[in-house]
């Protein structure tokens, strides 16, 4: 049977950093301590060993856009990043809502070098009209349930979601928050750079007022509520304001809304179109708050490959979204650690144990690293230099909007399972 | 001057370049044979991805009295959002040898992504709701006419459909960076979120700006950017908005009415105010093919001296 030995890093526990050897045997922690060997020896020099990171938020593509993404492709970034799961919004052609489709994916996953957890839709088609089967869906593992890339617009239904899913232990209904109405036909951030671009803007308050209104549907149901990807100031506070009312609800945030501000548009650089847009400075610096005091959960990539071909269009007709697995938690630590807003550990909950939680996968992600316990694991190194090549990124798309970049923290190794399936930053299979 | 993307290319000198430029040429357009050599054997395309009628005519007509040899590139809107992205329509014309592409586009910014692209020289003729700087070029070489060089303390009022107009984002901007004072003024809905970053100030009251204005411009309501949504009726508009008979009247008398076309007659300008001794509006076209041939003689001429 397999075993390895990851050697000369540390470990962190309670927030403290000890000198470790982490022994992996079967697919299990098998033992943790000093002086330990194997015959197949991972170094950890240098590196700090974590539960592998979990990001709620990956677009694969499959089914239907394989050119820009596939299961495969997307899990070898994600392994890459340091992810030992992702979760795989439902927006494919076709959509997840229907257990069919969820099996499909689950079955492609089964092999792939990160766990790929699917979620599935709220409403049938994404279309926000009827309910899609979220039981039959709950019955095969899915607890994330999302019309990502659209927002469900009805309060009306939104309430019935919620109210249903309080009959599908450990589900979560996840909201993209942005209201349609307000910005249909808007490609950027609404603000002092749409208007000197002419670029037709979409209004932080879409997202805020989305935000308070579920925010009461949650309280009014006593379900949870997950926002995806925040961006605003106001959204934030929302959020910060109902966890003190006691309302069921988390959030994530994605690198793009801590590191990059509207004013990139300028470039007419599609790379740097996504939806909910980036953001103004104060945004920032309000994303960035509620990283540090607790207000926000979780990092996620919103990971969201699209072909050349379909960047390479005018910013207005490109369509939106960004690269993130491959440079999530080295911005993390480049713009979160290093610049003081959050310690080393906060990081790795943020990127691992909080949205292991969320997902509702905390037997076998996110937790401490601990003997007997399944072997998902990263070795990060928080100080490796690199910067980022879009034409080496194990994606299959290049749309990065970090090209050039220098970033510090790369994960070393990777163990799923207990399989080393990224060795010196490289996948093995 | 490599391409004319943006009137934030232009510095005053080349402001003034092509305002001299342009009355040389303007000379040369009144000659019985309005035609110079001074761009033979260079090869310009224009390429419209959204429907003109003026300015492609200008920019044609602009070339050939140069001597340029001019390829009309047609695209259909839906064809090229069918099939081929524009990174290969305009590597396809790179790929015949030419020195300029002249390119309009639905989407703000699509010129500069086709600099990033090919070695040729690109001038914007308007590019979504971004920049027309042509048109502001054209519209200073207008009211310098009337008003001389100076425009510093010149009150000029842009009224209407402003948000969605890359004329007036030009115009303000390159008016403001020459000393102009500039009014936007519209309904809220239809002024952009941020004024101030065009250099301009605005106001929602036509009325009361009106009587102060030296040059009042009025701008077409762009049925096809959404407009319509944001102002309850077209009677509506031109009651509150729209440079009437009356209102006319009340102007300074040697205010300049100034119209970038295509227009709406009877909404923002009553036919017989566009048609009456105020209006400039046939010699802004006129003066447009003066201005693009200067633009082009700037762009892919020797620089030197040509008429």
């Amino acid at each position: 049977m397999s075993e390895f030995v990851i050697k000369g890093g540390q470990i962190l526990e309670a927030g403290v950093l000890r000198a470790a050897d982490l022994l992996v045997r079967d697919g299990v922690i098998a033992q943790i301590g000093t002086g330990l060997n194997a015959t197949r020896v991972l170094d950890a020099e240098g590196a700090v060993l974590t539960p592998g990171f979990v990001d709620l938020h990956v677009h694969l593509r499959e089914p239907g856009d394989e050119d820009a993404e596939t299961i495969e492709t997307g899990a070898r970034a994600a392994a890459l990043g340091g992810y030992t799961a992702v979760v795989a919004m439902p927006n494919t052609r076709p959509p997840l809502d229907d257990p069919i489709l969820v099996r499909a994916v689950q079955a492609i996953g089964a092999d792939a070098i990160c766990e790929v957890i699917s979620s599935g839709c709220i409403t049938i088609g994404r279309d926000g009209i009827a309910l899609a089967p979220m039981g039959e869906m709950h019955a095969l593992g899915v607890r994330i349930f999302t019309d990502d890339g659209s927002c469900v617009m009805s309060a009306g239904l939104m309430r019935r979601a919620l109210e249903y899913s309080l009959g599908l232990e450990g589900s979560v209904i996840a909201q993209h928050a942005e209201d349609d109405s307000m910005c249909s036909g808007g490609s950027m951030h609404e603000g002092e750079w749409s208007s000197r671009l002419g670029i037709p803007g979409r209004p932080g308050e879409a997202e805020a007022i989305i935000v308070a209104r579920d925010i009461r549907l949650a309280a009014l149901t006593g379900a949870r509520i997950h926002f995806l990807h925040l961006s605003t100031a106001a959204a934030v506070d929302l959020v910060r304001r109902a966890k003190s009312d006691g309302v069921r609800v988390t959030c994530e945030v994605a690198p793009h809304h801590f590191t990059l501000t509207d004013e990139a548009c300028a470039s007419f650089d599609p790379a740097f179109k996504v939806h909910p847009p980036l953001r103004s400075a104060s945004d920032v610096a309000a994303v960035r708050a509620g990283l540090s005091d607790g207000t926000i959960d979780a990092i996620a990539t919103d990971h969201a490959p699209h072909t050349p071909e379909s960047k390479e269009r005018p910013f207005e007709e490109a369509p939106p979204g960004m690269l993130g697995l491959e440079t999530a938690a080295a911005l993390t630590v480049t713009e979160l650690v290093k610049s003081g807003v959050m310690s080393l550990t906060e990081a790795f909950a943020v990127l691992s144990s909080n949205p292991a939680s969320i997902a509702g996968i905390s037997d076998r992600h996110g937790a401490p690293l601990a003997e007997g316990r399944v072997a998902n694991i990263c070795v990060f190194d928080p100080d490796e230099e690199w910067i980022v090549d879009p034409v080496r990124l194990a994606s299959k798309s290049r749309n990065t909007p970090y090209a050039g970049r220098t970033l510090t923290g790369r994960a070393r190794h990777t163990i799923l399972r207990g399989e080393a399936v990224v060795v010196d930053s490289a996948a093995t299979r | 001057m490599k391409h004319l993307l943006s009137v934030d290319d232009l510095s005053r000198g080349d402001v003034e370049d092509v305002l001299d430029l342009a009355t040389s040429f303007l000379a040369v357009t009144k000659r019985d044979i309005p035609k110079v050599p001074a761009l033979r054997g260079k090869t310009i395309v224009s390429l419209f991805f959204e429907d003109s009628t003026r300015t492609r005519l200008s920019f044609e007509t602009a070339a050939k009295r140069m001597s340029a040899d001019v390829m009309t590139f047609s695209v259909a809107t839906s064809s090229v959002k069918k099939g081929e992205g524009l990174r290969d329509t305009v590597g396809t014309i790179s790929a015949m040898g030419i020195d300029a592409v002249v390119i309009r586009h639905s989407s703000a910014g699509a010129p500069q992504r086709v600099t990033e692209w090919i070695d040729a020289s690109i001038i914007n003729a308007g590019d979504g709701r971004h920049e027309h700087p042509t048109q502001a070029l054209l519209d200073i070489f207008t009211i310098t006419q009337h008003r001389g060089r100076d425009l510093s303390g010149l009150k000029v009022g842009i009224i209407g459909d402003v948000r969605n107009s890359r004329v007036a984002r030009s115009d303000a901007k390159l008016l403001t960076a020459l000393g102009a004072h500039v009014t936007l003024i519209a309904p809220p809905t239809l002024l952009p979120e941020s004024v101030e970053s065009w250099g301009a100030t605005s106001s929602l009251d036509l009325d009361s700006v009106l009587p102060e204005l030296d040059v009042v411009m009025t701008l077409r309501v762009q049925h096809e950017r959404d407009a319509q949504s944001r102002f309850p009726s077209l009677r509506e508009f031109t009651k509150r908005y729209g440079l009437t008979l009356e209102r006319a009247a009340r102007m300074r008398p040697d205010a300049l009415v100034m119209h970038p076309g295509p227009m709406n007659r009877g909404v923002e300008i009553a036919g017989a105010v566009a048609d009456g001794p105020s209006s400039v509006i046939d010699e802004q076209v006129t003066n447009g093919v003066a201005v693009r041939m200067a633009v082009l003689w700037k762009i892919l001429g020797s620089g030197g001296d040509v008429v």
